[in-house]
């Protein structure tokens, strides 16, 4: 076990303010259970379930409410026990109306029966380890929400020889996935350990910003006598680090081809919360049905870092952590740079939930669309090395074509175009625009 | 209908670096003081007279057409000022008001406005206001005052033309073509050269200090509103070029530090070509379009008919700015050359 | 000087002369036979380009009547003059098509429809409806970021209040709204027509409510009294404009406020 630095610097990248000393160090805190749960089916990337209960119906939590429909797509479970009020459509996070399992705990919080984890895993079969993990319904906790069991079975002509796990935490305000490290160091060596025996991988990096020593401290005494090839690896504290691709280029060298996935350079990347949850559903059998997310922002009157049940709606969530003082202007379902603003607070925790984020009307900016004037700084951020002031010039002239030329698919939307923009230009947006044309295109000619 | 609270809702990211167009000009006016301070000291009344007569009537003109064309962005990003500064800088102390009028005219409503405003303009607005006036004005664009004249704050020497020389490069360049070598007295002694660098010549109002100059650069460089690139490029081509010149024919080359310092290119490479409407967005690009200029600068100068080239440069390049700008496209995070592709990158 | 300038103006010339000659030798060489008629035609259009008679341009119209034989009387910013041309050239019969208008079907404006949050960014529907679902609570109506008012050639739009208006007098039917329209709310309705169901919602009666003073609340009041005329879709309630209105009384009925007679409501902003 060693701790080094991270081999090589990926390009662009920005330091906004962190300010993650406003949760750091608050341990995480389990959240008692909110008088009505809406457990949405899209809780992962892909199809959203299929629900498997009905109104009236009575569950035990962990019990399966909703199967995943298609390859890639995830189960989900009950996160207590009581009764199924309803099932009807509600908000996500993104804006989108999706079918939702309204159920009313009845305070008991029963497990399901028969809650049982593979205890010889070391000896288990492989496809019976990523069977379990699928049952559990666990997905990527990071905030993309790919679903887990799917990128722990790469097709055999895609040897994979690194894996990657990642605690960077790039995103400003977010310590959630720091305070699992801290707090939890052991049962992700257990998950990293199991990970690493799926993949039958010899390489092993656990990725983590220099600017949480805590937690490469925790990580790296609960790995102290851990066998093969592990290491911490140390990176940069630099936005977007956390990234996919940026991170492996970090560690590995290696750039993951255009429209490829991690895969094409044998790297699988998880993430230090679903590690976790491997663990959990491996060693103790239990599906996904809370998570660690944190609630923060300078209006909250006590940010915390919560253990929440899924379908927890955030009116609740912030209840649990006070209120906000003075004037909130903007809500913020994830991180400030990748994350979705809300309306409301009517949304529900799902799995990807990494973070509640409250913005005072002094810190939120506005974008103008004054013309760009060149100056060169969105493209010297930008992590792909793309052109983002050409291509929203594009973009704004609905050349959508010629945006596609010249890759706009290649974004990644971590915002670092606009967060560097002195014109205030809409770049992320105009990106989002360029990439949905695209998709409709490719759509349409299926 | 009643309303309920309504929050901001917006695409991601929602944090920002917090730089603003404003602050850009801002910085770019800041980084000009010493140029303007030197130049005041230099050529007295004159020089702050050009300034505040260009600063004025550019923000007026670009007020005006900015309301004619139904733009209604306000002048508070400062562009406008920072386009009058410029072009007061390039013109001669002497010029009569009303001719930097006509400079800002052609800058800040031709140039700028015409083309679409702040952001759609090819060119450079201050240098279009030169060239312009250079072209309708050829005598009163070339008569220069002397530094440090001793008239300089008398009265208030508005439209009095001091005792008016040849810039340096102009000198020298007249000479040359008299008879044939450089005179050995217009040749930099060491004494000369510390009067260039502070800027004790004849010259437009802001191109006669270099230590000026530098240290306004020094302070974009440092405020990240220029890269060295540009600069680096210029200069250094200009270096190297002057210096196989000299080192071919001494007799009908200039020196090198005679290049670097006597005429316009400090101004030029620091301010007027980094310009970033009208400079490539690509590192790479910045270096081709730096070492562009410096070639052209060199040709005007050394074979043109003009003593200096630098505006006349830094305008060519800007009309193939985009050009280079397409040519010089970054290669895309993961658009990996064929090879390294399918070649096993393992080490 | 002034010899560089006559050699400068000179290779000008020169350059512009060969590429001159270039360019109208390779016309005749390379220019693709085509049937004379269908310039002739072209002629008689008004080249607006609009795109409203359903083909890419007046060129491809011109062509569509020659070769395809298409009807002559699409063309609807020609109006009456240009249809008894092309009738003249064709022979055929000048019967003119009835000539429709754009109807934006939205009454929801600022002071009537309620807003879910401040949007921010893009000044574009097609953006402002990605963004967390569009700003205005009723998923269904007019945003009124303007995305066909930029379309429209006949610049016959106008954002009034926070929702766009088409100005049926100027509209040449191109049908350019349409399809910039990301709701789908625009449609094009005979401009003999005034009476309109002003609202695009099909979510039920207590949703609109809430979002809106002047929406569809699917009671099929005009169902029952205006028989034929309207049909319901869903919770919607649409005209069916091949019937014509027997009894307006229903223009003052509707509970939703929202079927107008726009002859008569100049004032109210609906529409004109
Ligand atoms: S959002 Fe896209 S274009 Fe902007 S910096 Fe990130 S990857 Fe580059
Ligand atoms: S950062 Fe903004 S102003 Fe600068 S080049 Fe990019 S888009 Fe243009």
């Amino acid at each position: 076990m060693n701790i080094v630095k991270a081999l090589f610097k990926s390009q662009g990248g920005i330091h906004p303010k962190y300010n993650k000393e406003l949760s750091r160090d608050k341990k995480i805190e389990t959240m008692p259970i909110a008088p009505l749960l809406k457990v949405s089916m899209s809780q992962h990337l892909g199809a959203p379930a299929k629900p498997l209960v009905k109104k009236g119906d009575l569950v035990l939590r962990g019990q399966q409410i909703g199967e995943a429909a298609g390859f890639i797509s995830a189960n989900v479970h009950a996160p207590t026990s009581g009764t199924v009020k309803a099932v009807a459509e509600a908000p996500t996070a993104i804006g989108a109306k999706i079918p939702a399992i309204e159920i009313e705990p009845d305070g008991e919080d029963k497990w399901i029966d028969g809650i049982s984890g593979i205890q010889d895993w070391k000896n288990a079969d492989n496809k019976e380890l990523i069977a379990k993990i699928a049952e559990a319904g666990i997905s990527g906790m990071g905030g993309a929400g790919f679903p887990t069991h799917v990128k722990l079975s790469p097709p055999p002509n895609k040897p994979i020889d690194t894996l990657i796990i990642n605690g960077a935490e790039c995103e400003p305000y977010l310590t959630a996935d720091h305070r699992l490290m801290v707090e939890h160091a052991a049962e992700i060596r257990t998950g990293i350990e199991i990970i690493r025996k799926i993949l039958s991988v010899k390489t092993v990096r656990i990725a983590i910003e220099s600017n949480k020593p805590e937690s490469i401290e925790a990580m790296n005494k609960a790995l102290a006598d851990i066998d093969g090839d592990v290491e911490i690896a140390v990176l940069k504290t630099e936005y977007p680090q956390g990234a996919e691709k940026q991170q492996i280029f970090a560690i590995t060298g290696k750039e993951v081809p255009s429209a490829g996935l991690p895969m094409d350079v044998g790297c699988v990347v998880e993430n230090v919360g679903t590690t976790l949850a491997i663990q959990d559903a491996i060693i103790n059998g239990k599906p996904v049905t809370e998570r660690v997310t944190t609630v923060t922002g300078n209006p909250v009157t006590s940010p915390k870092n919560v253990l929440v049940r899924l379908g927890t709606s955030y009116t609740d969530l912030l209840e649990f952590c006070g209120s906000t003082k003075n004037d909130v202007a903007k809500i913020i379902s994830g991180g400030p740079m990748m994350g979705f603003a809300q309306p409301n607070l009517d949304v529900c925790t799902t799995k990807t939930t990494s973070g509640l984020l409250f913005l005072a009307p002094k810190e939120v900016y506005n974008y103008e669309s004054m013309p760009c004037i060149s100056c060169g700084r969105c493209v010297e951020a930008c992590p792909m090395n793309l052109m983002p002031s050409e291509l929203s010039f594009m973009l704004e002239a609905e050349e959508f074509a010629e945006a596609q030329e010249l890759n706009v698919m290649d974004c990644i939307e971590c915002g670092c175009c606009s967060f560097s923009c002195p014109a205030h230009r809409p770049l992320v947006q105009h990106m989002k625009q360029g990439k949905a044309w695209v998709m409709l295109q490719r759509r349409k000619k299926q | 209908m009643a309303q309920e609270k309504q929050y901001i809702v917006s695409t991601s990211p929602h944090a920002h670096s917090g730089a603003s167009v404003h602050r850009i000009m801002l910085d770019v006016i800041i980084a000009l003081l010493p140029a303007v301070a030197a130049s005041v000291y230099f050529f007295g009344w004159q020089a702050l007279r050009i300034t505040a007569v260009c600063i004025i009537s550019s923000l007026a003109i670009e007020a005006i057409s900015r309301k004619m064309m139904g733009r209604n962005l306000g002048i508070g990003d400062l562009s406008a000022v920072v386009t009058g500064l410029l072009l007061a800088l390039n013109l001669p102390p002497s010029l009569p008001s009303w001719m930097a009028i006509v400079g800002c005219i052609f800058a800040i409503g031709i140039a700028k406005q015409l083309f679409g405003g702040i952001g759609y303009n090819p060119f450079n607005p201050a240098l279009v206001g030169r060239v312009a006036l250079l072209v309708a004005f050829p005598v009163a664009m070339t008569k220069w005052n002397d530094a440090l004249n001793p008239d300089r704050w008398s009265g208030l020497a508005w439209a009095v033309d001091a005792t008016t020389t040849a810039t340096p490069l102009g000198a020298v360049k007249t000479a040359l073509s008299n008879t044939g070598v450089i005179p050995t007295d217009l040749l930099m002694s060491s004494k000369s050269m510390i009067n260039y660098m502070l800027g004790d010549m004849s010259g437009s109002v802001g191109e006669v200090s270099a230590i000026a100059l530098i240290i306004g650069g020094i302070y974009l460089l440092w405020r990240k509103c220029i890269s060295w690139h540009i600069p680096v490029a210029f200069i250094g081509t200009v270096a190297i070029f002057a210096g196989i010149l000299h080192a071919v024919n001494s007799d009908t080359n200039m020196p090198i530090s005679f290049h670097l310092l006597s005429g316009g290119l400090m101004l030029g490479a620091i301010f007027m070509a980094t310009d970033m409407v009208t400079s490539p967005i690509t590192k790479k690009g910045m270096l081709v379009f730096g070492v562009g200029c410096g070639l052209l600068t060199m040709l005007i100068r050394r074979w043109g008919g003009y003593p200096e080239g630098v505006s006349f440069s830094i305008l060519l390049m800007n009309a193939v700015t985009p050009l280079i700008n397409r040519a010089t496209h970054p290669r895309i995070f993961g658009h990996v050359a064929k090879k390294a592709k399918t070649g096993v990158n393992d080490k | 000087m002034t010899t560089a300038i006559l050699i400068t103006a000179f290779t000008i010339g020169i350059i512009g002369l060969v590429c001159g000659i270039i360019l109208s030798v390779s016309a005749k060489f390379l220019a693709v036979k085509e049937d004379p008629r269908i310039g002739e035609v072209e002629e008689l259009l008004p080249s607006a380009n609009c795109g409203g008679c359903g083909y890419a341009g007046c060129a491809d119209y011109a062509k569509a009547i020659i070769v395809d034989g298409a009807p002559i009387n699409l063309c609807s910013p020609g109006g009456a003059d240009t249809l008894a041309a092309l009738g003249k050239y064709t022979g055929q019969e000048a019967v003119a098509g009835e000539k429709m208008v754009a109807v934006v079907m939205c009454g929801g404006d600022n002071t009537k429809a309620s807003k879910k949050f401040q949007y921010n960014g893009i000044v574009d529907c097609a953006a402002a409806a990605s963004v967390a679902g569009g700003d205005k609570t009723c998923s269904y109506g007019c945003l009124g970021y303007g995305s066909c008012v930029r379309v429209c050639p006949a610049d016959a739009i106008e954002i009034v209040n926070g929702i766009a208006v088409v100005h049926p007098e100027l509209c040449i039917s191109c049908g350019a709204c349409v399809a910039a329209c990301p709701r789908d709310i625009i449609t094009m309705t005979p401009a003999s027509e005034t009476i309109h169901v002003f609202c695009n919602s099909k979510d039920k009666g207590p949703i609109v409510k809430k979002a809106c003073e002047v929406g569809c609340i699917g009671c099929r009041m005009c169902v029952k009294l205006g028989g034929e005329t309207f049909v319901m879709d869903g919770f919607l309630a649409k005209r069916d404009y091949s019937i014509e209105v027997a009894d307006e009384i229903i223009v003052e009925k509707c509970p939703g406020k929202c079927i107008v007679n726009t002859k008569q409501s100049k004032t109210t902003g609906e529409s004109v």
